[in-house]
């Protein structure tokens, strides 16, 4: 089971959503790929498909539009898995919380595990984020953490 | 040879290949960052992600796919198995036709349109390297008189002297089948997400680890294959074969994909017409 454990925390796939942000954090994350950061050094892959994720990177205050579709992306998601809310929007609603079609942050939807500050959120404090959230993924692994179910 | 050792050969093979596979992707990761000026990845990382798929949870989203994807592994390792056994060629390149088959049928069994749209693409494939695979064997047969990987290895002397084009086919088929650029449109490799994965889609955590590590073996046994143009001595034919797995690496990072219609095109425009010319030409000057 160590070795098991140990590659859940060396080989974190990430999904990127972008909830309907103004983009500056999703340029971010991508700025994490490139050669000046490269997360793959951590075994860290963008991938675009929610059933391979282990780390939901979302982006952006969440709207009725797209509630369903994050909902959707979060279950299709295999167990373990976390959650972080990239940037302000992300957290709160940021700039758009009083905006008529936006719910607020994305932890109004969906259960987050850790959120990243900023706007835009900063490479280095995505890196941040997403370490700390492995942290909880490998808590979440030994049954530390369990997940609140149905809709919040 | 003898049974026992033979026997223990196939056992040998079949224990080591997923280590070797797993190295050379590995390998393939590491060197991919460097050519792209990143750090990269360890070199253990395809097992790290093997022992993370293995300890997802369980979903499935049609329970055909997950026979189709135990029907590719099993069919992979059948015709790894004959193939080191030493058997007929013909026979481990329709196995493995249809493990491939396999795999795109998986696809098909569910509703996923990215799913379908891989599959389509991955017959595509099949459509484009099979022939080649083929006519090599035929070559082959040719040259030694038989189909089976052991008159290669009892043969006088090296194939790649006789059949050089053959060989250079060969490698364009090894790119199709290594899901390389430019001919990797069924699947689209990591970061390429066009596709969300393609014929991978709908699959996840413990079923998308078995296709990795059939992976790992259709890599073992295709590098195999390729080491067997210089079999005297085997050990030149499997430097052989390690310098056409980092050719395709290197091709894969300086080309982009291309469309289909041109995949089919170069596969069979310059593949058979290499075989022929090859078979022509050995059949002139002996």
């Amino acid at each position: 089971m160590g070795f098991l454990k140990r590659a859940r925390v060396k080989s974190p796939w990430i999904l990127h959503y972008c909830t309907g942000g103004c983009n500056g954090c999703d340029i971010e994350i991508l700025a994490c790929l490139t050669p000046l950061y490269d997360v793959e050094r951590f075994g860290m892959l963008n991938i675009g498909n929610p059933k391979h994720a282990d780390i939901l990177l979302i982006t952006g205050p969440v709207n009725w539009k797209n509630r369903d579709v994050l909902k959707r992306l979060y279950d299709q998601t295999p167990d373990p898995k976390v959650v972080v809310a990239v940037g302000v929007c992300a957290a709160t609603g940021g700039v758009f919380h009083n905006c008529v079609n936006t719910l607020g942050g994305v932890d109004k939807v969906i259960p987050v595990d850790v959120y990243v500050r900023g706007c835009a959120a900063r490479p280095e404090a995505i890196i941040d984020g997403v370490v700390l959230a492995l942290q909880k993924l490998e808590q979440k692994n030994s049954g530390g953490v369990a997940y609140a179910t149905g809709t919040r | 040879m003898t049974l026992t050792w033979s026997l223990i050969i196939v056992v040998g093979a079949l224990l080591l290949a997923p280590l070797v596979g797993g190295v050379l992707r590995g390998l393939d990761r590491k060197l991919t960052a460097r050519l792209q000026g990143r750090m990269g990845p360890p070199l253990a990382q395809p097992f790290y992600d093997f022992g993370k798929l293995v300890g997802k949870s369980h979903s499935v989203s049609s329970r055909a796919s997950v026979a189709w994807a135990w029907a590719y592994f099993l069919l992979t390792l059948t015709a790894f198995t004959l193939f080191f056994l030493g058997q007929d060629l013909l026979v481990v390149f329709f196995i493995l036709a249809f493990a491939g088959g396999a795999l795109a049928f998986g696809a098909f069994s569910t509703r996923s349109p990215y799913a379908r749209l891989g599959a389509n693409r991955e017959l595509l494939q099949m459509l484009a390297y099979e022939p080649i695979l083929l006519l090599a064997a035929v070559a082959i047969y040719f040259q030694t008189g038989k189909f089976t990987v052991h008159s290669v290895l009892e043969a006088g002397e090296p194939l790649l002297l006789y059949l050089p084009l053959v060989f250079v086919a060969v490698l364009v088929a090894l790119g199709i089948k290594m899901r390389k650029s430019p001919f990797d449109i069924a699947a689209s490799e990591h970061a390429h997400q066009e596709l969300v994965r393609g014929v991978y889609t709908e699959y996840s955590g413990r079923h998308l680890a078995l296709i990795e590590i059939a992976h790992w073996y259709e890599l073992v046994l295709l590098l195999a294959f390729i080491a067997l143009f210089w079999a005297q001595p085997l050990w030149v034919g499997v430097l052989i074969a390690l310098g056409a797995f980092f050719l395709e690496i290197w091709i894969d990072n300086i080309a982009a994909r291309l469309r289909w219609s041109w995949m089919v095109g170069a596969s069979w425009g310059v593949g058979i017409t290499f075989i022929v010319a090859n078979l022509v030409l050995l059949s002139v000057l002996a």
